[in-house]
């Protein structure tokens, strides 16, 4: 087993990163992911791993400069944040399209305007449809071992899609917790090398990413639609080796006391530990209350969420992002609309909570579940509101 | 040109034959087409410099022609050339 370790979680994101026998990166600092970039820049500069570390003048380079190395074959990897993850936006759906298995990991921060550093997920949701796997985590233990766990799955022959990897800024990059790191030897044995399904070389040209008219578009939308699709018996089958290598087992729609609950709540990310703690208060009242945290973004994992939601009256749906004149949070319409034709399903209720890193306590999750269960009438049903906004 | 299916697309559509391009006949997207008046022409080849798609040709009488299969129709050469030798003509 790894060394226990207590570390910062970006810290040692970058360690783990340096783990997997990268062959470049390209990171631009940005808070709060700028100890990814600083420490990952570190282990290349102090020698302690054989990698090319791109100084990049900007995050649309950065992304540029990793689609480019993986191109050649390399492993690459990047990181970013709010403001740089939406400068990189136009060129996240190129990475997929050429299906180059980059990885890259999101410190989760609000988007500007205003300006905020803080933490919520309206970096994330609207790289939504890009065509990436996304992944978001829970604890900074989650975060290690998705960062190595993301070179295989995207490398995967029957996936060679680009992964992004969800760490809520702050919450989770900078808090110091212990956690077990897996040793050298223990990644090398499970991160097989990376083989490219093609090659920029000059010895053996071909051309990547070429032109297409509207007799081609709809099929290489289809072929792409179709690879995300099928990626995710290949992720399953990765976390299940992951969890018989390391113990800890990982699944697409983690659940906590939902097997008689009649209420559940779901969240995304680091507010699951939070919330579970307000479960437990909640059934010592004798509340059956129960957890739903979706892990799995993309592909979205549909079977399990209907399989886990199919015998509960009420479900609160959690968002942190705001889909501005839309039907709700991007989570909650997502979940609406993958419910809809099941014939038993539970009325939804929508908080829109924790933005720009507004704190989030036990008692606003206990709160949430009050409300909902005072709603005798479902008048609320079925509709979002905002958390804790003053009126 | 049978197009493939989307099972059929290679992945990441690499295109793994170098110069395939030149099977890709843009001139399908014509709508005119432009006709050189040799009589005008005075060879100077100001056509063959300013054509975008660089497909006007000099023949080995010194005038000159567009390969139909890449010319786009767009004009340029006519609207470039000064005597006036090449004229724009509707597809048919």
């Amino acid at each position: 087993m790894g060394k226990r370790v207590g570390m910062e979680v970006a810290v040692a994101v970058a360690e783990a990163v340096g783990l997997c026998n990268i062959d470049m990166a390209a990171v631009y600092p940005i808070t709060p992911q700028s100890h990814i970039a600083e420490h990952l820049s570190d282990l290349v500069a102090d020698g302690k791993i054989d990698a090319e570390f791109v100084t990049v003048e900007s995050e649309h380079s950065a992304m540029s400069a990793v689609i480019g190395a993986s191109g050649t074959g390399a492993r690459s990897y990047t990181a970013t944040s709010s403001q740089g993850l939406m400068y990189m936006h136009e060129l996240l759906p190129i990475a997929s399209a050429m299906r180059l298995p980059i990885t890259m990991a999101i410190a989760n921060r609000a988007v500007s305007g205003p300006l905020n550093i803080l933490n919520d997920h309206s970096d994330i949701m609207p790289q939504r449809d890009s065509g990436w796997i996304s992944i978001f985590v829970e604890n900074g233990q989650e975060a290690i071992d998705m960062s190595i766990i993301a070179f295989k799955i995207a490398e995967h022959k029957d996936v060679m899609l680009p992964v992004n990897i969800n760490i809520d800024g702050f919450q989770l990059t900078h808090m110091v917790e212990p956690f077990e790191m897996p040793t050298q030897e223990e990644v090398n044995q499970f991160l097989p090398p990376f083989i490219p399904h093609a090659t920029l070389h000059p010895a053996r040209p071909v051309t990547m990413g070429a032109f297409a008219m509207s007799d081609y578009f709809t099929e290489i939308m289809k072929a792409k639609d179709e690879a995300i699709k099928n990626s995710k018996k290949v992720i399953l089958k990765v976390w299940d080796e992951w969890g018989r290598l390391f113990g800890r087992n990982y699944k697409p729609v983690e659940t906590y006391k939902t097997d008689d609950a009649d209420i559940l709540l779901l969240t995304m990310g680091s507010m699951g530990e939070t919330a579970q703690m307000a479960i437990d208060e909640l059934r010592v009242k004798g509340t059956k209350a129960g957890l739903v945290k979706l892990r799995l973004w993309r592909p979205f994992p549909f079977d399990e969420l209907k399989a886990v939601v199919k015998n509960t009256k009420k479900l609160i749906v959690t968002d942190r992002a705001v889909s501005f004149g839309g039907p709700g949070g991007p989570v909650f319409s997502e979940i609406k609309s993958a419910l809809y034709a099941e014939t038993q399903r539970p009325l939804i209720y929508n908080y829109i909570y924790g933005l720009g890193g507004r704190d989030v306590t036990v008692k606003d999750f206990t709160g949430m579940f009050e409300k909902v269960l005072a709603d005798t009438g479902n008048q609320a049903a079925d509709t979002y509101e905002f958390w804790g906004v003053r009126e | 040109m049978t197009l493939k299916t989307w099972r059929e697309l290679p992945i990441g559509c690499v295109v793994s034959e170098p110069g395939s391009a030149s099977e890709y006949h843009t001139g399908s997207w014509r709508s005119q087409r432009p006709i050189w008046d040799n009589t005008k022409c005075i060879k100077c080849g100001i056509c063959y410099v300013f054509c975008p798609e660089g497909c006007v040709q000099q023949g080995e009488d010194g005038f000159f022609m567009a390969n139909m299969d890449y010319c786009k129709g767009c004009g340029i050469c006519s609207h470039e050339c000064w005597p006036r030798a090449i004229k724009m003509i509707e597809e048919g």
